[in-house]
């Protein structure tokens, strides 16, 4: 065998790139904390990712039909806070299906706004993100909200509790990746998300209702943050009013990480699940060596420029190139 | 002539896209002061041809002089520099800014802190609008130009360096007779400086008038040079088709069902008006015009992505509204529209997922996609059309032009529509599948489809059409009979000249 070229050594990194540099990472971390395999510590990354990853399961669906969702930190804190609030006013039973309505009201909003009336989906999620905190804070009054009886609830079970000896975020997580997972691959509606995202224009000559597909991955996401934003109320049982603040942009490196490309069209709910654990792995590793929390915030933003700079390169086979 | 060192000279100029030969060994030159046509059917490689001396298009294997210098451009900036510059069909002016601004974009001269000299760059401009002789100064605003003088502010700017070579790519299109006659003083005016200039057009009258040699492409490569004093229009005709012209193939060899689709009155704010026709079964109907003319328009209506302003839609004798493409496919219309990557496909899907996109609600098992029977769907089409893949899980933009249009319209068979609309079929296509897809038209309206075809090529619409609607400026000027269908009426039909004057 001869020894590989600078080209196809660069090649390799283009298309690899990713998972070279996670396998990179887990035994970096390894060595230098042993803690990090521990089954514990994998068990704890897991359970700590499930929310960002049932977030990210509905950001997979918007990314793939070619359009963005940054409101989706901003609404898991309204439904959060909204649960918490409900709660205690007209009991979990009727709490839980008033927030899954409200939330899923704005991400109908989002999804007309975008579908239907065609705006821009990175100015009209920027400008939703700002709205929702409004919102949130306006639903508050700006205070922390809290649930009185905290032993005697079984509204905990969503964050707390287990079933089968898996705790319930990972359940949910697992469940809803299941059920999203065969929607996107075999249905439909599955199929015609990776049209619109791949050519709206040649969708519509299909004859599909590009506003329509558009506007249900919009409910998808609204629907999986609902379910994140119970299971964050459940954990904690009070919260701010700023819960949510950024995952945003976790959610979204998590779905580029996984392979899904910005431009639409490519990408699965199987290579999320992916990038959501190198996600929390790399954030719990640097945790376990010794650096500060606030760190993570940088290594995120690293990450995406990272993953968006590898997305393109794997297109062009190359790591640079003088034209696009 | 021979004795002289040509302005521009080609040899051997090949380039190869995946899947197609576009250019295979071009070699012709250009003296000063020539005039020199360079004619071809619409796909004979005119346009790559133009791209490689523009310098957007590496050549493959050939070389390119100017004067004796051998010339390797990589930018169109570089061929401008090299004194080889184009007078573009579409025009590509600011609008908002004065002709002078325009003439000098990019290098406008400069005072001292980088400010612009106004009144050098007035006189300067000033200058080679006298020697345009037209009738507008420096400052004009370009937005409030007629097209013919817009297109004088082009050639200024080509004027503004040193040009060896003139390259005019239809310059006639948008222009009057009497806007001809001055641009005709102006090519004149620039063999007079001694100037090469390749002129590229379909108007053989404007050929045999101001040329002095004619080159021939065909398919790609070149078919020869002739001095325009010493041929006529058949003969130049022949070596642009390599046959005769035969018009005579087009009988009708089944018999008509009923009417399909008739159109009646139907009008679509600026685009076109009054326009009725009706197409049968088992009836090919082809619609001739210039590009603009307002065809693709009509089948966008029918497809239900444009609303008319007025007139009806008959299908099978039904009034009918189409407020979606989705609505059209239900009522069995299909559209194989003109731009086949950016309409046609899903580039980055793959073949068979293509394929069956129209009626993906429709082929399930359960709540999911019934692969198999796509899979079925698949090879049934493949073999039907002869396309060339190596599986269904070949993604669609790695296919040849031709296999692409293939999927696209057995995408469309497969819904087995009522009226198929197919527009401009073999655009971009090699010169094999273009039969291939020309016969597959005949056998569909053989099979009793009401087949509509949009094409700018002349010999495509008079080999697949029954009828033919020549369209001038959205309007129907005359609908011929393949019987009666000439290459000269059909011509002058899309000109512009009335009914009457046609008859």
């Amino acid at each position: 065998m001869t020894a590989p070229t600078k080209e196809q050594v660069g090649g390799f990194l283009a298309r690899q790139g990713i998972i070279v540099a996670f396998v990179l990472f887990m035994i970096g971390f390894s060595m230098a904390n042993a803690r990090f395999i521990d089954p514990d510590n994998i068990m704890g990354v897991i359970r700590s990712s499930a929310i960002l990853g049932v977030m990210a399961l509905g950001v997979t669906f918007v990314v793939i039909s070619g359009n963005l969702d940054l409101s989706v930190g901003s609404m898991m804190s309204f439904s959060t806070i909204v649960v918490l609030d409900l709660h205690d006013k007209i009991g979990p039973t009727l709490a839980i299906p008033a927030m899954f309505a409200l939330t899923l009201g704005l991400g109908a909003f989002i999804g007309f706004l975008v579908g239907y009336l065609k705006l821009n989906s990175l100015i009209v999620t920027l400008g939703m993100l700002s709205a929702i905190h409004g919102l949130t804070l306006t639903w508050s009054g700006g205070k922390n909200m809290d649930i009185a009886d905290k032993e005697g609830t079984w509204f905990k079970v969503f964050g707390q509790g287990d079933a089968l000896g898996i705790p319930v975020p990972i359940l949910l997580f697992v469940l809803l990746a299941a059920l999203l997972g065969i929607a996107l691959a075999k249905t439909p509606f599955g199929r015609k998300v990776y049209a619109v995202g791949g050519n709206a224009t040649a969708a519509t000559f299909s004859g599909i209702r590009r506003a329509r597909v558009v506007f249900i991955c919009y409910l998808i996401s609204a629907f999986c943050v609902a379910t994140a934003g119970l299971i964050q109320a459940s954990r904690s049982l009070g919260s701010q009013n700023t819960v949510g603040q950024g995952l945003e942009l976790e959610v979204l490196a998590a779905v580029i990480l996984g392979g899904a490309s910005l431009l639409g069209g490519s990408g699965t709910i199987f290579k999320t699940v992916i990038g959501v654990l190198i996600l929390g792995f790399i954030q719990n590793g640097l945790l376990l060596v010794g650096l500060q929390f606030y760190v993570q915030f940088v290594v995120t933003w690293v990450i995406i420029i990272l993953a968006v700079w590898l997305d393109i390169a794997a297109k062009r086979g190359k790591l640079w190139s003088p034209i696009a | 002539m021979s004795d002289r060192t040509p302005a521009l000279r080609l040899e051997g100029i090949v380039k190869t896209f995946p899947g197609v030969r576009a250019l295979d060994g071009v070699s012709f030159d250009v003296m000063p002061g020539e005039v020199h046509a360079l004619m071809g059917e619409n796909g004979a490689g005119k346009s790559t041809l133009m791209k490689v001396l523009g310098g957007i298009y590496q050549p493959d294997e050939g070389r390119i002089f100017v004067g004796e210098v051998p010339a390797v451009m990589t930018s169109p900036l570089e061929a401008k520099a090299k004194g080889i510059v184009f007078i573009h069909q579409e025009l590509s002016l600011a609008e908002e800014l004065s002709v002078a601004e325009n003439i000098y974009l990019g290098e406008l001269p400069r005072k001292r802190f980088g400010l612009v000299d106004w009144a050098r760059l007035e006189q300067q401009t000033n200058a080679i609008l006298a020697k345009l002789r037209v009738g507008f100064d420096a400052k004009t605003r370009v937005g409030d130009l007629s097209i013919a003088n817009q297109q004088m502010v082009e050639i200024a700017r080509a004027l503004t360096v040193e040009a060896k070579a003139v390259i005019f790519d239809e310059p006639t299109a948008s222009l009057t007779d009497a806007e001809k006659v001055v641009l005709f003083d102006v090519i004149a005016g620039l063999q007079a400086q001694g100037v090469g200039i390749i002129y590229i057009s379909h108007r053989m009258e404007e050929i045999f008038k101001i040329t002095d040699r004619i080159s021939v492409l065909r398919d790609g490569s070149y078919r020869g040079t002739v001095k325009t004093a010493e041929t006529d229009e058949e003969s130049v005709t022949q070596l642009m088709i390599g046959r005769k012209l035969d018009l005579s193939r087009n009988e009708i060899h089944h018999a008509l069902g009923d009417v399909a689709l008739e159109v009646r009155g139907l009008s679509c704010a600026d685009l076109y008006t009054d326009v009725s026709f009706e197409v049968r079964r088992g009836e090919v109907l082809g619609f001739y015009g210039l590009v603009g003319a307002g065809r693709t328009e009509i089948a966008e209506t029918l497809f239900g992505l444009r609303d008319p302003s007025a007139g009806q839609i008959l299908l099978d004798g039904r009034d009918t509204v189409i407020r979606s493409p989705a609505a059209a496919i239900a009522l069995g219309i299909s559209l194989v529209p003109e731009d086949r990557k950016g309409q046609g496909l899903v580039l980055g899907m793959n073949c068979r997922d293509n394929m069956t996109l129209p009626q993906v609600d429709d082929l399930r098992a359960g709540p999911f996609v019934a692969e198999g029977a796509e899979v079925a769907i698949f090879d049934q089409y493949r073999d039907r059309l002869d396309i060339r893949t190596p599986g269904w899980k070949q993604l669609a933009g790695n296919l040849s032009g031709g296999n692409q249009q293939k999927i696209v319209i057995g995408k469309w068979l497969s819904m087995h529509p009522n009226v198929l609309i197919v527009d401009e079929p073999t655009r971009g296509i090699d010169v094999g599948s273009k039969s291939e897809i020309h016969n597959l038209i005949r056998e569909l309206a053989a099979q009793g489809y009401a087949v509509i075809v949009i094409s700018s090529e002349m010999p495509e619409i008079l080999h697949v059409s029954d009828r033919i609607v020549a369209m001038y400026s959205g309007r129907i000027m005359r609908t011929f009979t393949a019987e009666e269908v000439t290459e000269d009426k059909l011509i002058q039909a899309i000109s512009g000249l009335t009914p009457e004057n046609v008859a």
